[in-house]
């Protein structure tokens, strides 16, 4: 326990001595907020859906943890890169609680900068629906940075260096994201969008936020919650096999 | 001789059609400073990292400490430390918090990890910096952290993977100095590579004299000197390995270099 603690409390040390990581992570996601909720908010309001904003701020939540954490997940390559990670697979230490340690620091951090979103969407006026469902949405958004970072890591312990980032960012990161539904609701687009939107885990985190936070589902948060746990297994699975064959 | 603490046997590691190091077997006695001498490229760092378990061998066997390498990788971790070729070191932490993470993963007693960390942050030099970050120590600083580090807890073996590289005279001196004291001291195994000759000659007790991936040489400075019938190590070690240049790579590897042949096989 000592060693996964001692591990995460490294990842949070770096977090919180460098500022402008906590600004940079969390700007990004607050522009997409501003730019798209007020800009697209007035057309889609035209097109009788309602509030836009409302709309997209589980999304952008979403968007939040993706970024953050598949970015905190790739940290292993940072480590690869300046050599800290040989010093933890030297250690007398197994593999799986070396990557435990880290990749709950980067969860951590993942989660904290969802939070910071929300906690913004909420200033800019956003309104849950119903406050007594927000552990359900915590509990979402846990479990969607456990996957992610792990999701991550995997990655970062099979590409070789940063040359492999951009590819995984244009190919993967950006492909889930937009066919997430994040940014428009699901109903009535083209089936060829619909079906690559069923078959991205991601979607159904979206759809799970968007129900715990204003009560609109595509699913049914059975179904939600029934991918997400596969989702989060699934990564973890992934992350431990391959960075169990890290050769250093 | 007493019983051998590190031993290889007929240890080769390919990567793809490349051959780093091709069928070497060496035993080092306990107490002993073992050198590893060989030109850029001839499978000093590869044997290295097998040896402390961040490489798998293709064939043959390492053991240290009586611990099967590849079999009993725990028992072989704790019984070595090292200071890598590269600095391994959490830049964005204090030398202190560097410390006491080693000594996390290493077990160490929590009750003597304030202790042993002051011991050896005095016994290098940097305990009046203990709560600078890395990042802002220099080369030499960063070296001499990284040999506390891997003192700390009380490894029968040192690995130094060419330790003095990028390192002044005055630095380079004070480490070797540092290492020799440790091998009278307490009997620690010293194993470090190198190419350059004055280190392997002043500090090692046998060398051994590597290239292509092969040994082809080891002994003592006067047994390799008498071997080859040469005047100086300079001489005898020129003679084993012949005058041509290399820039990590070799011939016998369609003119590949080990590194970018790992890469390659990794991205297949």
């Amino acid at each position: 326990m000592d060693v996964v603690y001692i591990l995460w409390q490294r990842q949070m040390k770096r977090y919180v001595r460098s500022r402008s990581r906590v600004l940079g992570a969390i700007g990004q996601p607050i522009l997409f907020l501003l730019a798209l909720g007020y800009g697209l908010g007035s057309v889609y309001k035209r097109a009788g859906e309602g509030n836009y904003l409302e709309f997209l701020v589980p999304g952008i939540i979403v968007q939040t943890l993706l970024f953050s954490g598949v970015f905190w997940g790739i940290q292993i390559l940072f480590d690869k890169r300046f050599g800290f990670l040989k010093e933890m697979l030297v250690a007398p230490v197994s593999r799986f609680r070396i990557l435990l340690g880290n990749a709950l620091g980067w969860a951590t951090i993942s989660f904290l900068q969802g939070v910071f979103v929300l906690v913004i969407s909420v200033a800019l006026g956003f309104r849950a629906y119903n406050w007594f469902l927000l552990p359900v949405s915590l509990l979402v958004m846990v479990a969607l940075c456990l996957a992610l970072t792990s999701f991550g890591a995997g990655l970062a312990s099979i590409v070789e260096d940063f040359q492999g980032f951009q590819g995984i960012n244009n190919f993967i990161i950006f492909p889930l994201y937009f066919l997430s539904g994040a940014l428009y609701p699901l109903t009535n687009v083209p089936t060829a969008l619909r079906i690559a939107s069923e078959i991205n885990p991601l979607t159904y985190c979206v759809d799970a936020l968007r129900y715990t936070m204003i009560h609109q589902s595509h699913f049914g948060i059975i179904k939600d919650l029934l991918v997400i746990a596969l989702m989060v297994a699934a990564c973890v699975a992934f992350a431990v096999n391959r960075f169990n064959r890290i050769q250093a | 001789m007493s019983r051998p603490i590190i031993e290889a046997k007929d240890v080769v590691k390919r990567f793809g059609d490349i051959t780093a190091v091709d069928g070497i077997s060496f035993a080092v006695s306990e107490g002993e400073i073992f050198a590893f001498l060989g030109p850029n490229g001839a499978g000093k760092s590869t044997t290295i990292s097998m040896l402390t378990t961040m490489l798998r061998p293709t064939s043959g066997k390492l053991t240290l400490n009586g611990h099967d390498v590849t079999r009993e990788q725990d028992a072989a971790r704790k019984s070595f430390g090292i200071v890598f070729q590269d600095p391994a070191l959490e830049e964005e932490l204090t030398a202190y918090e560097n410390m006491a993470i080693h000594a996390v993963l290493y077990h160490v007693p929590k009750k003597e990890q304030a202790k042993r960390i002051e011991e050896l942050l005095k016994l290098v030099d940097l305990w009046e910096r203990r709560d600078s970050y890395v990042k802002t120590y220099s080369g030499g600083m960063r070296r001499r952290l990284e040999v506390a580090r891997g003192l700390m807890h009380h490894p029968k073996i040192l690995f130094l993977d060419e330790p003095t590289l990028g390192l002044d005279t005055q630095t380079r001196n004070l480490l070797w100095d540092y290492v020799k004291r440790l091998s009278e001291t307490q009997g620690m195994t010293i194993f470090f590579t190198t190419h350059y000759l004055e280190e392997a000659e002043g500090v090692a007790d046998r060398i051994a004299i590597i290239d292509h991936g092969k040994i082809v040489a080891t002994g003592t400075t006067p047994q390799l000197t008498k071997q080859t019938n040469t005047k100086s190590l300079e001489e005898a070690y020129l003679q084993l390995t012949g005058k041509e240049v290399r820039d990590e790579v070799s011939l016998s590897n369609n003119g590949l270099n080990v590194r970018t042949a790992r890469r390659n096989q990794r991205l297949r």
